[in-house]
């Protein structure tokens, strides 16, 4: 009955061990492809989880409201109420004097020096001379003001400090605690959502500091940057793609553009510094020198985006609108570039999202300055955002790394809501062939 | 249901002609012995959830070219990558029914579909060397089948494979050499030589000759006429008159359906199914 | 309020108005004077070309004047000058009257203009790259007059620190850049030793193996990653990553300094994944399906497949993919500025701190700089070596990639 003259040599005994090792090899190579992409998925998950896990916190601040007497003694002892008096006068003073008198049983100068660290000094004092400076009527009377608590007393409150830890290892001494609890149970210290990390400008206490300053920086920047790269790329796409002769000087063009995308950013920095500042002086730390560098930059990336949104449109197009009697210029632009016009625009969220999260050329232009103010015009000295971050995150206390932190999540949120809406529009406005 | 014989053919169609075909198969010595292969039971191919493939019924016979003609679409390619299980690499197709090759399920949970391949060559429309030596191209199946424990073993494989497919002579003296470098019809060979040194019992040819110029079409002829000693051979082809000179059996297939399965000879002279007629007479296809 | 009146923005004003005038005038006249043409014989151009040409005549005389006040006369805009403005407003718009009839080609000169306009917006991506190269050598030539060039490039000490007193010129800082370009390819070398198995085998695993469904949701996962901001990276691999290297060596008796090679190699390797990964996955997919098919024809499994015929086929162009990956790990700053450290040591150990050339650059060029010492000088020098090398490496890249798609195509 054999039907078989010969058995395979695929079918022996032999054949069947090696196929075994062989399925076993091939399960080694899957598990170590699925093994990369977990550990490519987890570090993206590391990353997010520990700067969030850091990062939250900051969103929230502990303030401490406080009742205070605007001694005239103190403030204006001549009555003048002159300007210059009111904005020199010793506020200090008289913040140090509302807590005295909330806390009367201390007495030692050492004590009364801790109980003055709980609050934010300079958050304070600056707090009550705007109020009085605005309205000298105040001097004389009782004011309440809400103020931050220092940095050390709203870590303590956020658990970043371990109260069982021995005081001398701890940045709130056993006696601060204490004033602390006293003042939470009483309802004097509340938690509140930290509004002022959105609304104010870079400062050197912590617990004072906001990104505005650094957010507004960058969208001069980011404006300065897409008034110069969006019309320059999209005009550079469309000639190549369009009008531009094949000949040796378009070749080197593109081959010169194709290395621009590819030249490291910090060297981007290093043109700005020789070119606007040291050759045409243009001020240092201005955004309107950042938005031109950053421009510079997201060139290539919008070119070659609109250039492969062009190559994308239908050649057949153009032919129509040409065999109607439009000229090459009238098919190109009354035809071509609207109907690309979702792929220059994606091209053009895409390129900007790049640029908003670059550091290194802001700082070879000196964005890096500590600018306590929001910046008004594109001339100004300005920080922007992930420089901000960078310099936040030279500081080691944990209230920096919070805030620092934060930054981060916000740079994100706006990030990833520019490349959604560039998905978004993708889909929404491309057009099927 | 293994232990089907091997003796019955199941296509009520071909009965009657049995005695004809023994009779004219007796010419070609590699059919006298005639044996079914494969057995196709229903055999149906799915494309995401699309038939493709109509019920086909079909014995292969054990030696000798079967050839399956018919026009573009009709399912005859499907088909014979059924045989070597290639469906199982496209993703969202799907094959139905029973393939029976020597009596043992293809389909079923035993079969490794690796080692089927190694039992069932093939050679495709484009010749497709790999980016490698003409020796390494040869030598790569051995390679990974484990089957040459030392390098002369691997020698002797490549040599004999590249003799059987009537290289050797041509290539003998560059076997490091890209692959790519050769001929069209050079590369077909190489790529027969290919499978050849793997040592498979079959070969499926997916319109081999489709990418050739008439004179390494009628080498690659010559070679299925010396290779169909040794291996059954399953050719898919386009051009009738290829299907008439390399053949002993050939399958009519048309819209998914198998028309008409019989002796070349028959197929050609004598078809039974007006569709058959029509098409190899050039009225259709 | 007042700002708003000074003489810049009235100008500005001005040329804005009297070009919208120019684009009215300009269409207006073409319209009336070819309802004027009694043979019926229709304008060459439309009204709006008209219009545009107009406004570009206006436009380019009064800003030729603009600038012929600034370059010759430098003085703030006064009274000559608002007659001189008037008598350039007065020489276009006549020159306009001439020369609009019904037969003038206005669309052919708006679409030369549009023409000539494209391609300086092209010529601007050439300018860029002659300003980098430009501003780059300048002042390495000014570096190179105070240090060897071949000093620069084979010293092995690096302190640039620039002498305090005229008469400490001795001490004046060494420029050796040895020990920077070792930190920079032992940084380079631990982020492409980490990147490229694992980029590699998610091209794998996401081209071969994958289902359509796995596909679309872990590529877009693994391209975030190339799309955190760098700063990001740096504050990653300095709040966590850093000290978890050194609590993990701490752990077998080993002290690691929380600014290490190791660590920002690592933090970089983690961002050049999705570089590799896509850039492979492009090559990959570009190898032939029949190659695949002819495989696995021979009872190949996909592994041996992958390993013995599309790997070794797509080789050149995974080549290129490390080379451009490689070349953006020597470029990036931030990552490095933050958690390698500035110390120039000449080490082999990754365990230790280093510096790039990035992170040098940085450390040279902020704060305050005076332009003319070798100190500032120097980040040129450094910035020009990284630019040349990284352009090789492209050019390079690119080169391989292109010749492989040709082969494929």
């Amino acid at each position: 009955m054999s039907a078989m003259a010969k058995t395979s040599i695929h079918q022996t005994d032999l054949a069947r061990k090696r196929l075994a090792r062989r399925k076993a090899k091939e399960k080694r190579f899957r598990y170590a492809g699925v093994t990369a992409v977990v550990i490519a998925m987890v570090m993206l998950g590391w990353l997010v989880v520990s700067l969030v896990g850091t990062g939250y916190t900051a969103f929230f601040q502990h303030y401490l409201t406080i009742t205070v007497t605007l001694d005239e003694n103190i403030l204006d002892p001549n009555g003048a109420r002159d300007a210059d008096q009111l904005r020199k006068a010793n506020y200090r003073k008289i913040i140090q004097q509302a807590l005295y008198a909330r806390f009367p049983e201390v007495t030692y100068r050492r004590s009364k020096r801790a109980l003055f660290q709980i609050i934010s000094a300079s958050g304070a004092t600056n707090h009550v001379r705007k109020m009085v400076y605005q309205d000298p009527n105040l001097v004389g009377r009782e004011l309440t003001i809400v103020v931050p608590v220092s940095d050390d007393v709203d870590q303590f409150l956020k658990g970043y400090i371990d109260r069982k830890a021995p005081e001398e290892l701890r940045r709130v001494s056993d006696q601060q605690i204490a004033w602390v609890d006293q003042l939470v149970t009483s309802g004097e210290l509340v938690r509140k959502f930290n509004w002022r990390f959105f609304t104010a400008a870079d400062s050197r206490d912590p617990e004072l500091a906001g990104i505005a300053g650094a957010v507004v920086g960058s969208i001069m920047a980011l404006g300065v940057a897409f008034f110069l790269s969006v019309p320059i790329g999209v005009g550079a796409a469309v000639y190549l793609e369009e009008f531009a002769p094949k000949n040796r000087l378009t070749d080197f063009i593109e081959i010169n553009i194709n290395n621009l995308a590819a030249v490291p950013s910090i060297v981007f920095g290093l043109l700005g510094l020789a070119v606007f500042l040291n050759f045409f002086g243009l001020p240092r730390s201005a955004p309107l020198v950042g938005g031109m560098v950053l421009g510079l930059m997201t060139l290539p990336t919008i070119i070659i985006a609109t250039r492969s949104a062009l190559r994308a449109v239908s050649p057949s197009i153009i032919d129509g609108a040409l065999s109607l009697g439009a000229s090459h210029t009238q098919a190109v632009f009354h035809h071509k570039v609207p109907l690309a016009a979702s792929g220059i625009l994606t091209g053009s969220i895409i390129g900007m999202a790049q640029a908003l999260g670059e550091t290194a050329p802001l700082l070879m232009i000196g964005m890096v300055a500590f600018v306590t103010e929001i910046p008004t015009n594109i001339m100004e000295p300005a920080s922007a955002l992930p420089v901000q971050i960078f310099l936040w995150s030279d500081s080691a206390e944990r209230a920096w790394a919070e805030r620092t932190s934060a930054a981060i999540i916000v740079l994100l949120i706006v990030l990833i809501s520019m490349n959604a809406i560039a998905i978004f529009l993708r889909s929404r406005l491309e057009r099927r062939w | 249901m293994k232990a089907a014989s091997t003796n019955y053919i199941s296509d009520l169609r071909l009965k009657p002609n049995m005695g004809e075909v023994i009779e004219m198969m007796a010419s070609a010595p590699a059919a006298e012995t005639t044996q079914a292969k494969f057995e196709c039971r229903n055999v149906e191919v799915f494309y995401s959830g699309k038939r493709a493939l109509h019920g086909i019924n079909m014995d292969v016979p054990d030696s000798g070219v079967t050839a399956l003609i018919g026009p573009s679409g009709c399912g005859k390619s499907t088909f014979l990558r059924v045989f070597n299980r290639m469906n199982d690499t496209i993703p969202n197709a799907r094959v139905a029914g029973q393939i029976l090759m020597d009596r043992q399920d293809i389909y079923g949970k035993d079969i490794d579909p690796v080692l089927l391949r190694a039992r069932v060559g093939m050679v495709f429309q484009k010749p497709n060397p790999f980016p490698k030596s003409i020796y390494d191209n040869v030598a790569y199946g051995p390679r990974i089948h484990g089957l040459a424990p030392r390098k002369s073993d691997l020698d002797t494989i490549v040599e004999k494979s590249l003799m059987r497919a009537g290289l050797w002579d041509e290539v003998k003296d560059r076997l490091k050499e890209a692959g790519t470098s050769l001929s069209g019809g050079q590369q077909q060979r190489l790529v027969i030589a290919r499978a050849i040194a793997v040592s498979p019992e079959v070969i499926l040819m997916d319109e081999p000759a489709s990418a050739l110029d008439p004179i390494a079409t009628a080498k690659l002829e010559e070679l299925i006429d010396e290779l169909k000693e040794k291996y059954c051979i399953l050719i898919v082809t386009h051009s009738m008159a290829q299907a008439a000179r390399v053949s002993q059996k050939t399958a009519f297939f048309h819209l998914g359906d198998l028309v008409e399965y019989d002796d070349t000879q028959t197929i050609f002279t004598n078809p039974k199914d007006q569709r058959t007629q029509d098409y190899i007479t050039g009225r259709t296809g | 309020m007042q700002q708003l009146l000074n003489p810049e923005t009235l100008i500005g004003a001005l040329l804005i108005i009297g070009v919208v005038a120019a684009f009215l005038y300009g269409r207006g006249l073409a319209i009336s004077r070819a309802q004027l043409t009694t043979d019926g014989a229709r304008a060459h151009s439309l009204p709006s070309y008209h219009g545009y040409f107009s406004a570009w005549i206006v436009a380019l005389f009064a800003s030729g004047m603009i600038a012929f006040w600034v370059t010759f006369s430098g003085a703030a805009p006064n009274f000559v000058f608002a007659i001189l403005m008037f008598c350039a407003l007065a020489l276009s718009f006549s020159i306009i009257n001439r020369l609009l009839t019904p037969t003038f080609r206005a669309r052919n000169h708006v679409e030369r203009f549009i023409g000539g306009a494209l391609m300086i917006c092209s010529g601007v991506a050439v300018l860029t790259t002659f300003g980098i190269v430009l501003s780059l050598v300048f002042e390495s030539l000014q570096f190179f007059k105070h240090v060897p060039i071949l000093d620069f490039l084979t010293g092995l000490h690096w302190s640039p620190q620039t002498a305090l007193r005229e008469d400490q010129i001795g001490q004046s800082g060494s420029f050796g850049a040895v020990p920077i370009f070792t930190g920079t390819f032992m940084i380079t070398a631990v982020a492409i030793f980490i990147a490229g198995p694992i980029g590699l085998l998610i091209a794998v695993y996401l081209s071969e193996y994958a289902n359509k469904r796995t596909r679309a949701i872990v590529k877009p996962m693994v391209e975030i990653l190339a799309g955190v901001p760098t700063i990001v990276y740096g504050f990653f691999a300095l709040l966590t990553v850093g000290p978890a290297i050194r609590n993990f060596a701490e752990g077998f008796g080993f002290s690691v300094p929380t600014q290490s090679a190791i660590a920002a190699g690592s933090v970089m390797g983690v961002m050049i994944i999705p570089f590799i990964s896509s850039l492979s996955d492009d090559v990959i997919n570009a190898v032939p399906q029949t190659l695949r098919d002819a495989s696995f024809a021979l009872g190949a499994t996909q592994s041996e497949t992958m390993t013995k015929v599309i790997f070794p086929a797509a080789l050149p162009g995974i080549i290129g993919a490390f080379l451009l990956a490689i070349s953006r790990a020597i470029g990036e700053t931030m990552i490095v500025v933050m958690a390698a450290g500035r110390a120039a040591n000449l080490t082999g150990n990754p365990f230790e701190a280093v510096t790039t050339v990035t992170v040098q650059i940085v450390a040279l060029l902020t704060g305050d700089q005076e332009f003319d010492s070798a100190k500032t000088l120097s980040a040129f020098a450094l910035g020009l070596v990284l630019f040349v090398f990284t352009l090789v490496l492209n050019v390079i890249a690119l080169l391989i990639v292109r010749r492989y798609r040709e082969r494929y195509e």
